[in-house]
């Protein structure tokens, strides 16, 4: 089983994750820049947190033999601190750089008037750079908060087919779906959505234009989550074929629309180096 | 002969496909057209390749994990390497500008800066430069570290510098090939081989092999010294010998890149 992760953030994960991770089939990811727990008060500190998953993160995955990307915006919820805001200023210059994906995670947090101009200038970046948007469904009042975002891609102008709608569950696929838009569920533990639920999804809405995504971070969260809805969903009867086209084909699909996946990785792996799973330098 | 940037250049697009050779005539025309946007608003267009050389210079023969530590010293670069170090050398960046591309760079990108650094004209100012070493020194990225350890850093790193550079390639598994003029600086460093004997030393000492690169750098350490000026920069103690880089290490090698 050939896994593209098209939503996880390894930055909060270990090196055991990655491992496990390959060991189940994962060789590609994508991680979408995003809020950090902790609130950042400055855009140097967003600039930093880039060029790490430009560099060092990139650097990490390959050493454990999977293909790592980015997305890259102000998320949602710090659109809302004006310190924060002049991050959309720098982003231009980041959306040139090679394994960016797509821009994001944009969207809503608490629909904010914040929010609102932070979205719609970041769907304009989407189209000047020629890339797909990443675009969260808030957590809270979610059916009110896709509608609005199904309101602004409209207004934006950036075709459906170039934007993935994420952590949708069973109250928001129908219009999400008849967007023309692609499906992303997050898989979780206790939120968001389970494997069961995603089979019952997938027997309604058919295995098109559908992402399945583990979302890991640094809450409880599983790096697996996208394994276990392959496993799933050969126990529910779909063909090894359909498990392909939902956690390989698709995401290469949505996210190939940027030109810049690289499937192939460069493994170092005689730098796994004399029992230090990790190379760090001697510290 | 040709230059190195000249063979590098050749030897670039003998390996790339037409599309991508098509770009790199562009971007390289646009790079030579810098200095025209300097002090302009925005970004020149120039930069915009140098972020996505990686994506438009493929090289059409290379195959995953055929350089996994990137492009050391003396080795053919991956063509995006190669294509912005041209870039580089188009654009003559000043030092103010190259420490901002590095700055603003990905992996990738700051990894060219490090591997244009002894083929910049104008040169840029040693402090600027060795900032920028410094940094990739700092880093846990092989890739970083080994761009970082080139013919610059031979003429330029002061001895505690380059001593502790060659002992992170030791600790992290970056290949001693890496490191531009290791032979004729190490030659004659007591302060050198005493290191790499402690480090020797620890390894034992925790039932853990000794990298078989350590045995290279401790023979040359041992080995005295070639008369002529000390290699490295003049400052080490035997002052006054002109400037370091007519150092015997201090030229990059001819070879560099004819691969």
């Amino acid at each position: 089983m050939r896994i593209f992760d098209p939503h996880i953030h390894m930055t909060s994960r270990t090196t055991d994750d990655y491992a496990a991770m390959y060991a189940a089939g994962v060789r590609a990811l994508v991680e979408p820049s995003f809020w950090l727990g902790q609130p950042r008060t400055s855009p140097a500190t967003f600039l930093d947190y880039f060029d790490a998953l430009l560099g060092w993160e990139p650097y990490r995955a390959a050493q454990y033999g999977i293909a790592h990307h980015c997305t890259l915006a102000l998320n949602p919820k710090e659109a809302n601190d004006p310190r924060c805001r002049p991050v959309l200023d720098e982003l231009p210059r980041y959306l040139l750089k090679d394994r960016v994906v797509a821009v994001g995670e944009i969207g809503y947090d608490s629909m904010t008037p914040a929010e609102d101009s932070a979205l719609a200038a970041q769907l304009q970046l989407a189209r000047e750079h020629e890339l797909p948007a990443l675009v969260h469904t808030p957590h809270r009042d979610k059916v009110a908060g896709l509608a609005r975002t199904l309101d602004v891609l409209r207004e934006s102008g950036l075709p459906p087919e170039r934007c993935l709608l994420d952590h949708l569950n069973e109250t928001t696929v129908g219009p999400a779906a008849d967007s023309g838009c692609w499906l992303g569920f997050s898989i979780y533990p206790d939120t968001k959505m389970d494997p069961d639920r995603m089979i019952r999804i997938l027997r309604v809405h058919g295995t098109e234009r559908v992402l399945v995504n583990s979302a890991a971070d640094w809450g409880h969260s599983d790096p697996l989550k996208t394994r276990h809805v392959g496993e799933a969903m050969l126990a529910a009867g779909f063909t090894e074929d359909d498990v392909d086209q939902v956690l390989w084909r698709n995401p290469v699909a949505f996210y190939g629309r940027s030109g810049r996946l690289e499937l192939e990785v460069t493994a170092p792996a005689e730098q796994l180096f004399e029992g230090n799973s990790i190379l760090r330098g001697g510290a | 002969m040709l230059t190195p940037l000249a063979s590098l250049r050749t030897g670039l697009e003998l390996r790339l496909g037409a599309d991508a050779r098509a770009w790199l005539h562009l971007a390289l025309t646009e790079a030579a057209d810098a200095p025209r946007y300097a002090g302009r608003h925005g970004l020149p267009p120039w930069e915009r390749h140098f972020a996505a050389a990686g994506r438009h210079c493929r090289d059409t023969s290379a195959r995953p994990g055929d350089a996994p530590h990137g492009t050391p010293h003396g080795t053919v670069p991956e063509a995006a390497d190669a294509a912005r170090i041209l870039l580089l050398h188009a654009a003559g960046p000043d030092t103010e500008a190259l420490a901002r591309l590095y700055a603003h760079g990905s992996a990738d990108e700051r990894r060219a800066v490090l591997l244009a650094l002894p083929h910049l004209d104008p040169q840029p100012s040693a402090d600027g430069a060795r900032a920028l070493v410094e940094d990739a020194l700092r880093a846990n990225d092989t890739r970083l570290i080994a761009a970082a350890l080139g013919p610059w850093s031979a003429r330029h790193l002061d001895a505690h510098q380059w001593r502790h550079a060659l002992l992170k390639c030791l600790f992290t598994g970056v290949p001693l090939s890496a490191v531009a003029g290791l032979e004729e600086r190490a030659a004659g460093d007591g302060e050198l081989a005493r290191m790499l004997e402690d480090y020797a030393r620890e390894r034992t000492a925790a039932s853990r092999p000794v990298p078989a690169d350590l045995h290279r750098a401790l023979r040359a350490a041992r080995r005295p010294r070639a008369a002529g000026p000390a290699p490295g920069p003049a400052a080490e103690g035997t002052a006054a010998e002109g400037p370091a880089a007519e150092a015997p290490a201090a030229r990059p090698s001819e070879q560099t890149w004819e691969g």
